[in-house]
């Protein structure tokens, strides 16, 4: 896990199939308040395609590095939907109504379209974070220990 | 034709997950049998309405959790992977079925699926049926409910996941880094 995968197929297919993995939770993520889906399914499957990142290219490639800086994001999801609820006390409404939300130039349906996409983003990018600094914590717990068979 | 699908899909689950708890001698072996139970489930999920749930448990049970697992044993060493049974004891083996009727008898006091006479069918659904678009203008029902209706306790369970990350990275974080 810690070096890059040796089988060409398997980094070819990698290649290909983890954008395909993360235009997917992009679109379960903004599909979500119409069809089956939301934050929380999108945020799972970004952090399987993470994963995958860092299981065929090891954590030493740019790749991984990336995966490792995303640790860094630990919370932020949180603020972001603790955050909408906050702009909308400040419209002068209640806590998560998104009614409220004061930003000119929207309609009644647009405030609410906008208020449920950044809380489902805050939902996703939590679970993201806390699925693979999870899976990262996992991987490499006492790796340099080895077991007589 | 409905039901027999329904009446195999239900079959494969008990089937699988019997055979992750009885007939496999390996943990990694039971850690895939359960993913793809998870994925049984899922479709069980979907044939009943619940298309929401169904992906999540496609997603979370037999992705997620399978990798978590699998990652887990890979810590392990062979000879703690594997399974050793001993003989079961006499007061499981005879009260294990002597439960499993009593919950059979319960099980005649649900209401049946789909029942538009159930109580949890007439006490709130109804109303998020009629009026959720009104008040909040959000086309999915599920939506609507999850984000907007019930927001504070979406947001009390996203403080819970990141409660489960912090306490995880706690609890196996090396000494020494």
């Amino acid at each position: 896990m810690k070096q890059m995968h040796d089988s060409i197929i398997v980094q070819t297919m990698s290649r290909l199939l983890i954008p395909l993995a993360q235009l997917f939770a992009l679109y379960v993520l903004f599909f979500g308040q119409y069809g089956p889906g939301g934050g929380f399914v999108a945020g799972v499957i970004w952090t399987t395609s993470m994963i995958l990142t860092f299981l065929v290219f090891g954590l030493k490639s740019p790749q991984g590095r990336l995966v490792e800086k995303a640790l860094h994001g630990d919370g932020v999801g949180l603020i972001i939907f603790v955050g909408v609820g906050g702009l909308c006390l400040i419209g002068g409404g209640e806590f998560l109504n998104y009614a409220n939300l004061d930003i000119p130039g929207l309609d009644a349906p647009a405030r609410r379209y906008t208020g449920i996409l950044l809380a489902q983003i805050g939902v996703a990018v939590d679970v993201a974070v806390t699925g693979i600094s999870i899976v990262l914590s996992l991987a490499y717990h006492d790796t340099e220990q080895e077991y007589d068979v | 034709m409905m039901y027999a699908v329904n009446i195999a899909l239900l079959l494969l689950l008990v089937l699988t997950a019997a055979s992750a708890t009885f007939l496999v001698k390996e943990l990694m072996s039971s850690v895939f049998i359960l993913g793809s139970y998870s994925f049984f489930l899922a479709l069980v999920w979907a044939w009943m309405g619940a298309v929401d749930v169904a992906f999540v448990e496609a997603v979370i049970g037999a992705g997620l959790a399978t990798v978590l697992f699998l990652i887990t044993l890979f810590d392990t060493a062979p000879k703690d992977s594997r399974l050793r049974r001993p003989p079961p004891p006499l007061a499981g083996v005879l009260g294990l079925p002597l439960l499993g009727i009593l919950l059979l008898f319960a099980a005649n006091d649900l209401s049946s699926f789909g029942d538009p006479t159930s109580p949890p069918n007439v006490h709130i659904s109804p109303m998020y049926l009629q009026q959720s678009y009104a008040d909040t203008l959000t086309p999915n029902v599920v939506t609507s409910v999850l984000m907007d209706y019930r927001g504070l306790d979406t947001l009390i369970e996203t403080v819970v996941i990141f409660t489960a990350g912090i306490a995880c990275a706690l609890l196996l974080k090396e000494p020494g880094s």
